[in-house]
């Protein structure tokens, strides 16, 4: 074997060395990261609850970023009404419990601020302008279903009612009556044009499963987002609870 | 004797080890999420001949109720993986390795005979630079597939606020298909690739990870001295005893 032939082969071998070798040292690296976040803690009871802490934090980061592209000139698609689904499904009943519930008696209490509860009937609501909408509602495992509301729209109702200082604030609350079932909802998203009070499915009133006397329609969120029932709806500047956000989903869930 | 020479740049090493681990979480994740509405089948007259997935696929690899979970990991690693693809689209750009990439107009009919000869059906070997028709095909084709992959996982991640996105997709339900039917390329791809790799052997393996193969060149003029002047003072016409 030459010199020159000999150089070659400790060159072939030096470079194998430290490309394998390097090639190792990382694999070990990413594997104990994926290890590490794997493994990684869940957090405490909370506003958000039961997501391992760094994927939490990696949803809170994605939710400021894609918050940028929010806009209230950024429709959901509307159908004819033709296409609305007549059997509406389902998926839900948590926080529809029997316990003793009249949709009769039932008042819908906005909490204003300390003590200054307003205090509201079904009357009061359909006496606002209705609106109506036939969209594609999306639910976060993956299916969705035109489906066709109708109800006053939540910023008709923010501005009829004097709201403008609640609205001000970062989140709206809401929950059952028998508070089992609670969202929190950026202001936003809220005060979004499609985001609708509805008491009207299909042209008829809604029926106890899909949330009677009134329940939340928010378009630009998936279907987690959309409570029945609303007992209760409060303002405030730290996220309130959120129902699903507790069981390890994003907070923001938006679409 | 044997000869170094460099094959692959560190760019594209590094992206392709960076992608392997983060495209498996994202396709992992990704079944996490599909299984909560896993409802496509491939059927013919009415006739279901595939389920995706039967049940016990979902129960071997432990995918059931793991909705909030394969989000959490899905919407953390499109970053990555999003990160990663466009690295590797710049340093192409920019090293100009773009140009043994892309299909050339002959590698379409060149890449059959790259299938007939890897299938045994031909004998002649096709030209092969740094990638064959075939390879330029098909490293093409994933690129636009990962970028696919990107754009169809927007159009159903915020049909919302990037509607155009949904709209170019042909639907919010077609982009979910698009966005499946993508992955299903990704595991095909894998399967030959890996096949592929074994068959090709080891210098062509190492040449991803150290970068350079190792060529055997039976010589290499400017190191062979001549023995001797050549002898003119015989006559070339003169017939060898």
């Amino acid at each position: 074997m030459s010199q020159k032939n000999s150089t070659i082969e400790q060159k072939i071998k030096r470079r194998n060395f430290i490309s394998f070798g390097t090639f190792a040292v990382f694999s070990a690296a990413a594997f104990g990261g994926w290890k590490w976040l794997y493994n990684s803690e869940k957090e405490e009871m909370g506003i958000t609850a039961r997501a391992r802490l760094p994927l939490r934090k990696a949803m809170n980061k994605t939710e400021v970023f894609f918050r940028n592209f929010f806009s209230n000139n950024h429709l959901v698609k509307t159908y004819p009404k033709s296409w609305a689904a007549k059997n509406v499904r389902v998926n839900s009943q948590i926080g529809l419990e029997k316990d003793g519930f009249n949709p009769e008696e039932w008042e819908l209490s906005v909490i204003k601020g300390d003590k200054d509860i307003l205090k509201l009937r079904m009357a009061d609501i359909k006496a606002l302008p209705k609106t109506e909408i036939i969209f594609d509602f999306k639910c976060v495992e993956g299916w969705d279903q035109i489906q066709h509301w109708a109800g006053v729209r939540f910023i008709d109702f923010v501005s009829y009612y004097h709201l403008e200082n609640q609205s001000k604030m970062q989140y709206v609350g809401m929950k059952t009556p028998n508070s089992k079932y609670y969202v929190g909802l950026d202001m936003p998203s809220a005060m979004h044009p499609q985001t609708i009070l509805a008491y009207e499915m299909n042209g008829e009133p809604l029926t106890l499963d899909h949330g009677a006397p009134l329940r939340l329609i928010i378009p630009v969120k998936y279907g987690i987002k959309n409570l029945k029932r609303i007992g209760t709806i409060s303002f405030s500047d730290k996220r309130p609870g959120d129902y699903w956000a507790r069981h390890g989903y994003d907070y923001y869930s938006g679409l | 004797m044997k000869v170094i020479k460099e094959k692959h740049a560190f760019a594209m090493r590094w992206t392709h080890w960076v992608n392997f681990p983060v495209l498996a979480i994202m396709i992992w994740s990704g079944l996490l999420i599909y299984w909560a509405t896993g409802v496509y089948t491939i059927s013919i007259f009415g006739y279901t001949l595939i389920k995706f997935f039967p049940a016990k696929f979902y129960e071997f690899f432990n995918l059931r109720r793991r909705l909030a979970e394969g989000m959490a990991f899905h919407f953390l690693f499109m970053w990555f993986f999003a990160v990663n693809g466009f690295l590797y689209i710049l340093y192409t750009i920019i090293s100009g390795a773009w140009r043994e990439l892309i299909p050339k107009k002959s590698s379409f009919k060149e890449a059959w005979l790259v299938v007939l000869h890897d299938l045994h059906i031909r004998k002649t070997t096709p030209p092969q630079n740094k990638y064959n028709a075939a390879q330029r095909i098909a490293y093409t084709s994933i690129i636009i597939m990962g970028f696919g992959s990107l754009v169809t996982g927007l159009a159903i991640y915020k049909p919302a606020q990037f509607y155009w996105i949904t709209w170019l997709c042909g639907g919010y339900h077609f982009a979910r298909i698009l966005h499946f039917a993508l992955t299903m390329g990704y595991m095909l791809f894998f399967v030959v690739h890996v096949v592929q790799v074994i068959l090709a052997g080891w210098n062509n393996f190492r040449s991803v990870i150290a970068g350079f193969e190792v060529l055997e060149v039976s010589a290499v003029p400017e190191f062979q001295p001549l023995p001797e002047e050549p002898n003119l003072k015989v006559d070339p016409n003169e017939p060898e005893k």
